[in-house]
């Protein structure tokens, strides 16, 4: 009986659990990356005890993989080091860590995962419990197996409705985050639900649940469904049984019910995500830099939409157009079916998978001055390197059209109708 | 005695260490950068025992922690804000970088301001203006870490479950 979070902890904990209490439970995965497995060594080695069950952390390159510089090759090979002495099983080079814990098959609806990266909530689309922590937590959960949880109050988000044509989740997403705006679900469940979300595919799913942390969340839930059971059969190595997760009769905190289909292409302008305007009050303004990719957009039906608009087309001349993979997989089916040459002839730059352009250190780094528009989660100050620099936060397809013109750009004029 | 610094709504965390500087993890060297583009003049001035004052959402953003340790190298007594994020709240408690919720505090302490902090008790007195403060009492669970300096001197000598 509960919210979707309570459901969730009370199954694990075999307890009817409530929002407010605090409980310790068991993790069933462990993740830190290239940029935050350091601090989580340290603190293990501070502790001096061994890792009850080593095969549940997972450690993956891509922040900063391949390393652009010497410290963060020294920091890589200090992990090395660690997971050869430690010996490691789960040690992945294959992409940016949310997309591939989900194709690896470590998310499942009903776990609990906890990630040293503040993006760990993207698995709450799958009904898996996830959440972003610290470090040192995390070399602490490696000794204990577990980790102290305050079931959060629940903020639920009710979507219904059929969106327009060039409509995507990112652009109702961006809507959410001015409507609640980037403290409106901090330390709470953000639960989404309604006929919009029920009739949503996974990749377009997991952008409202990558999100939910820039709007403070806990995590950001999805109820596990027929969807979700054929998206793991079929897309992952998950092994069944898989379940439907769904609310009990549920008390939220608070609940917010939106219309999607009065929804036009939204854009989170510079320097907050809830700076949020329609596309067409920005259109015709330059733009310096695209940046298609990360673990909200780096999908291949992101790609394919992007692919769909740029084929035959030439990007702007001054507009850099990058555009990065979310895994290695997403980047081999996007060379077996023509996207890469699509994208190359168009004049993009495609990279190797991972990070890239979205933690300012490689890949694309920004100058002052510059505005980028790109389909990451957020769009801080600095966040792309210079801190004079402006980042604007939209979908795919909008993000496509901008590199076209070089300027912002309505992506439905370059849409037929058969795209999505 | 400490001299506050004072900062907005929303302060996050690539505000408080920009990601550029999270190359290496060593407190001393995180703490020469710490606020380096919102307040250029903080790592250079910021004495022993000052504190931080903010408004709603504070340390909001990236689950790094290396922007709590930045504060806590700089010789940051504690941060008093309105709200933390979440992320960052946990930081605080699991290195020992003692925190205070309180919303008054923000609406009427100015930058430079001379406080009196007790963190156990959350009390704060502000001897410019004379007047004291009673930020929200922490959690116990909480105050068990803190009392042993963080998460790790915690678990060196007691199990996870203890803190139930």
């Amino acid at each position: 009986m509960g919210t979707l979070v309570e459901e969730i902890f009370s199954r694990k904990l075999r307890k009817e659990v409530k929002a407010g209490e605090i409980v310790i439970a068991d993790v069933d995965y462990m993740l830190t990356h290239d940029n935050t497995t350091p601090l989580a060594i340290k603190a293990w080695n501070d502790i001096a005890k061994p890792i009850k069950d080593k095969s549940k952390l997972i450690i993956v390159f891509d922040h900063a993989y391949p390393a652009p510089n010497v410290i963060a090759a020294m920091a890589q090979q200090k992990i090395l080091e660690f997971i050869k002495e430690q010996n490691i099983p789960n040690f992945l080079r294959k992409g940016i860590c949310h997309q591939v814990l989900i194709e690896e098959g470590f998310v499942v609806p009903g776990r609990i995962i906890i990630g040293a990266d503040s993006h760990t909530n993207t698995y709450g689309a799958l009904g898996c419990f996830s959440a972003g922590f610290g470090s040192t937590e995390l070399g602490v959960a490696w000794v204990t197996g577990k980790t102290w949880f305050k079931v959060p109050h629940t903020v639920h988000v009710k979507l219904t409705g059929k969106t327009q044509r060039g409509v995507f989740a990112k652009d109702i997403m961006i809507y959410v985050a001015g409507k609640l705006g980037m403290n409106g679900a901090t330390y709470k469940s953000l639960e989404f639900s309604g006929d919009y979300i029920e009739n949503l595919p996974m990749h377009e799913r997991i952008v409202f649940s990558n999100m939910s942390t820039e709007l403070g969340a806990k995590c950001g839930l999805i109820a596990s469904d027929k969807t979700t059971i054929s998206y793991l059969e079929n897309h992952t190595k998950a092994q069944g049984p898989f379940h439907e997760i769904k609310p009990i009769n549920p008390n939220y905190e608070k609940e917010v019910e939106i219309d999607v289909s009065k929804i036009i292409p939204q854009v989170s302008c510079h320097p907050t995500v809830d700076n949020v305007k329609p596309l067409n009050e920005l259109e015709g303004m330059q733009i310096d830099q695209v940046f298609i990719g990360t673990c909200t957009n780096g999908r291949y039906e992101d790609l394919e939409i992007a692919a769909k608009i740029l084929k035959g087309r030439k990007v702007s001349r001054f507009t850099r157009t990058i555009i990065t993979p979310a895994s290695q997989a997403i980047h081999e089916k996007a060379e077996q079916n023509g996207l890469v040459k699509i994208f190359n002839e168009a004049g993009c730059t495609v990279t190797a998978t991972g990070c890239g352009a979205c933690i300012g250190r490689h890949g694309g780094v920004l100058a002052p001055g510059d505005k980028a528009f790109t389909t990451m989660n957020r769009n801080f100050i600095g966040r792309m390197g210079s801190a004079e620099a402006e980042i604007y936060l939209g979908s795919p397809a909008s993000a496509a059209a901008t590199a076209i013109e070089g300027k912002v750009a309505d992506p439905r004029k370059y849409m037929t109708g058969e795209e999505q | 005695m400490s001299k506050v610094w004072k900062f907005n709504n929303n302060v996050n965390t690539d505000e408080i260490i920009p990601g550029r500087f999270n190359i290496t993890i060593i407190p001393e060297e995180l703490a020469k950068n710490v606020f380096c583009e919102v307040s250029p003049d903080f790592a250079k001035n910021v004495q022993k025992g000052d504190v931080i004052v903010a408004g709603e959402n504070f340390g909001c953003g990236s689950s790094r922690e290396h922007a709590p340790i930045a504060i806590k190298a700089s010789g940051t007594k504690c941060i008093i804000a309105q709200s933390f994020a979440r992320i960052f709240f946990r930081n605080c408690i699991n290195i020992g970088l003692p925190l205070l919720e309180c919303k008054e505090v923000y609406e009427e302490i100015n930058e430079n301001d001379n406080v009196e902090v007790n963190i156990e008790t959350g009390v704060l007195k502000n001897n410019t203006s004379g007047k004291e403060y009673q930020a929200q009492p922490v959690p116990s669970f909480v105050l068990k870490i803190a009392q042993a300096g963080g998460i790790i001197p915690f678990l060196r000598e007691h199990e996870v479950e203890e803190l139930q």
